[in-house]
């Protein structure tokens, strides 16, 4: 059994509303979820009911309102802003639906990102970076663009930068749907393949159905609430 | 991080151009325009600088310029010479007098009288000729731009060149014969006049018959005096005003700048470079920065600390700078190079290279300070943003 200390993910009563305009967004009424370490864990719902907020959160992007948010045992409401950039450098990886690489460096180089941020000498974080192009299947393409690559390529780039500073958790919003089918699956295959690991939890964002079967729990949210969590993979 | 900085920099070809271009322009303008503006101004006391062996200029309380003469008394320069610390004093008389060509047109000139006794005050160097030549009887030196110009002779055949005026030619001043007996180089002044030399006996034969033909004492301080306290002891006991030539042309120099729009003129080129540069490169590099705001943003999600976008933001506002920068002194002193010898004052001094250094520094941390600005303030949540 996992205990409250080893959750990766660890949400009570989570709030968020948006304001701007003078009009407020409950995003968030009150979320609670766990996530273990080492599962992957896939966040379904409607367009609009927060998913994207409560992996913000997680992520420790985005201040919640009210509740607890505790990632591996750490509470953001206890860090400074300057803490939790430093922690996130550290523990949590990113892919995103628009990939966001950044389009004047190689793929090697966008890869060797995190590993720059954390200060690692630029030779070094490159030759790290070379071992994870292997791991995504583009041992050969690291001298390429993002412009020159296909998208799946490039989300397979933006995969080995979630995973080259070993982060605990990785979060990723709608990673396959910018794809086509096929790709889609590829790209969530190797995710599952590298990126799910002893003591590191995933959490996925996606609408995409066909891609439930790879999730070890679903969690279904409805307007800023969990709804139903399915331990058993669906179907596909 | 810093080559993913400078790497976002050049990654945007249009926008990296724009923002060069800005900087060079800026940088071009201010040093070209203040490059021209101080070589005019050194122009103006281009006289002062000729007659170097001078520390200090005595002269007439009410001169304001150096082409501003308004004659002494001769008895003026014994008081002078009376004085505690005064090395040696001599006479020069500056004058505009007419010269009569061959062809009967008058050309008026820039007539130095120098010290018969020690020819002290002479041309900074000679062409041809000596200067002890002006000993001889009717004896000139000519300024070479003079004798090749305005005071050159008519062709011998018609259609065919002018010929300069040679050493042996001679010309009339007032009615009075001349001989060429040396040219000479001097400093190019606002006067657009040749510029002749003679003895100081010499000139006031030529000048008009005037009581007061002394239009400058030119002091040399004893060694080991100092010749601010020799400056004031003479502007004591002659009531006279007597200048170190620094301040000499400095009081030239400001008659020029508050009595003439140039200045003015040329502060306005200077702004208006400064301000166009401003406009182009800082509103390119801030619209460069709300481009790559989502970059920024991923960088600040993945761990990049606020110091570290910063740094970023500011080492590629310095690196557009020091490009612009140099480019733009580069064309400007091209351009100084290709006008050297013309008509064209231009004059590089390096603190007009501090100046536009500082402008567009200046302009960079403009730039960068509003991005930098934008890129604090930015939430990292906005990278979920599609
Ligand atoms: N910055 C914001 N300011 C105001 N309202 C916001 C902001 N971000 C999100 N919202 C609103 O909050 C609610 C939840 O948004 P969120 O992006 O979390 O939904 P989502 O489940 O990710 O939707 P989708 O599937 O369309 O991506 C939505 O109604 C949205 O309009
Ligand atoms: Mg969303």
């Amino acid at each position: 059994m996992h205990t409250e200390q080893t959750m990766a993910v660890s949400c009570r009563g989570v709030t968020k509303v948006y304001t701007s305009g003078g009009t407020k967004t409950h995003a968030l009424r009150g979320v609670d979820l766990d996530v273990y370490p080492s599962e992957l864990l896939m966040l379904v719902g409607p367009s609009g009911c927060g998913k994207t907020t409560l992996i913000s959160v997680i992520a420790g992007i985005l201040d919640q309102d009210e509740g607890e948010a505790l990632v591996f045992g750490r509470n953001f409401k206890q860090m400074s802003q300057r803490q939790k950039t430093a922690w996130r450098g550290v523990h949590v990886g990113f892919v995103f639906q628009a990939f966001n690489l950044l389009p004047a460096l190689t793929a090697r180089e966008n890869i060797a990102v995190p590993l720059l941020i954390l200060g690692e000498p630029k030779r070094r974080a490159l030759e790290r970076a070379q071992a994870v192009l292997e791991k995504v299947d583009l041992g050969g393409r690291g001298d390429s663009l993002p412009s020159q690559l296909s998208g799946g390529q490039q989300q397979r780039v933006a995969i080995g930068r979630a995973l080259v500073h070993g982060p605990r958790l990785i979060v990723c919003d709608e990673p396959t749907s910018s794809l086509d089918h096929e790709t889609g699956k590829t790209v969530i295959e190797l995710l599952k393949r590298t990126a799910v690991g002893p003591d590191r939890a995933l959490v996925i964002v996606t609408h995409d159905p066909r891609i439930f079967g790879y999730a070890d729990r679903i969690a279904r949210m409805d307007d800023g609430r969990i709804t139903r969590i399915e331990t058993q993979a669906l179907p596909q | 991080m810093n080559f993913i900085a400078l790497k976002m920099l050049m990654g945007d070809r249009a926008k990296y151009i724009g923002i060069i271009i800005g900087l060079t322009f800026a940088s071009l303008l201010i040093t070209q325009q203040a490059s021209v503006f101080v070589g005019l101004m050194t122009r103006t006391f281009g006289a002062i600088s000729d007659l170097g062996q001078a520390e200090i200029w005595v002269m007439d309380p009410k001169v304001q310029f150096v082409d501003d003469v308004k004659p002494m008394k001769d008895t003026k320069l014994l008081n002078v010479r009376g004085i505690e610390g005064v090395q040696w004093a001599v006479p020069i008389f500056k004058g505009l007098l007419k010269a009569r060509l061959e062809n009967g047109n008058f050309q008026t000139c820039i007539v130095f009288g120098l010290d018969d006794a020690t020819l002290m005050g002479g041309p900074p160097t000679m062409v041809e000729g000596r200067l002890e030549d002006l000993r001889r009887a009717e004896a000139v030196i000519v300024d070479v731009n003079g004798a090749r110009g305005k005071l050159a002779r008519p062709p011998t055949e018609p259609g065919g060149e002018r010929r300069p005026l040679e050493i042996g030619d001679t010309l009339e001043l007032n009615d009075h014969r001349a001989v060429v007996v040396g040219l000479c180089n001097v400093s190019r002044t606002f006067q657009s006049q040749p510029t002749i030399y003679t003895t100081y006996s010499r000139a006031t034969q030529f000048a008009p018959r005037e009581r007061r033909l002394l239009s400058f004492i030119l002091v040399k301080a004893k060694p080991g005096e100092d010749p601010e306290q020799v400056r004031e002891r003479i502007q004591k006991e002659t009531g006279l005003l007597a200048l170190t030539s620094a301040e000499f042309k400095w009081t030239t120099v400001k008659y020029f700048m508050k009595y003439t729009g140039i200045p003015i003129n040329f502060g306005i080129a200077v702004l208006l470079g400064f301000l166009v540069g401003t406009a182009i490169a800082g509103q390119t590099f801030y619209n460069f920065t709300l481009d790559n705001i989502k970059q920024f943003g991923a960088l600040k999600a993945m761990g990049a600390s606020n110091m570290t976008l910063l740094r970023m933001i500011l080492l590629q506002a310095l690196t557009a700078g020091g490009i612009g920068y140099g480019l733009g002194v580069g064309l400007a002193s091209l351009f100084g190079r290709a006008v050297r010898g013309s008509e064209l004052a231009f004059r590089m001094m390096p603190q007009i290279l501090l100046i536009s250094a500082g402008a567009v520094l200046f302009i960079c941390m403009l730039s960068a300070l509003f991005s930098i600005r934008k890129v604090m303030k930015l939430e990292p949540a906005i990278v979920f943003k599609s």
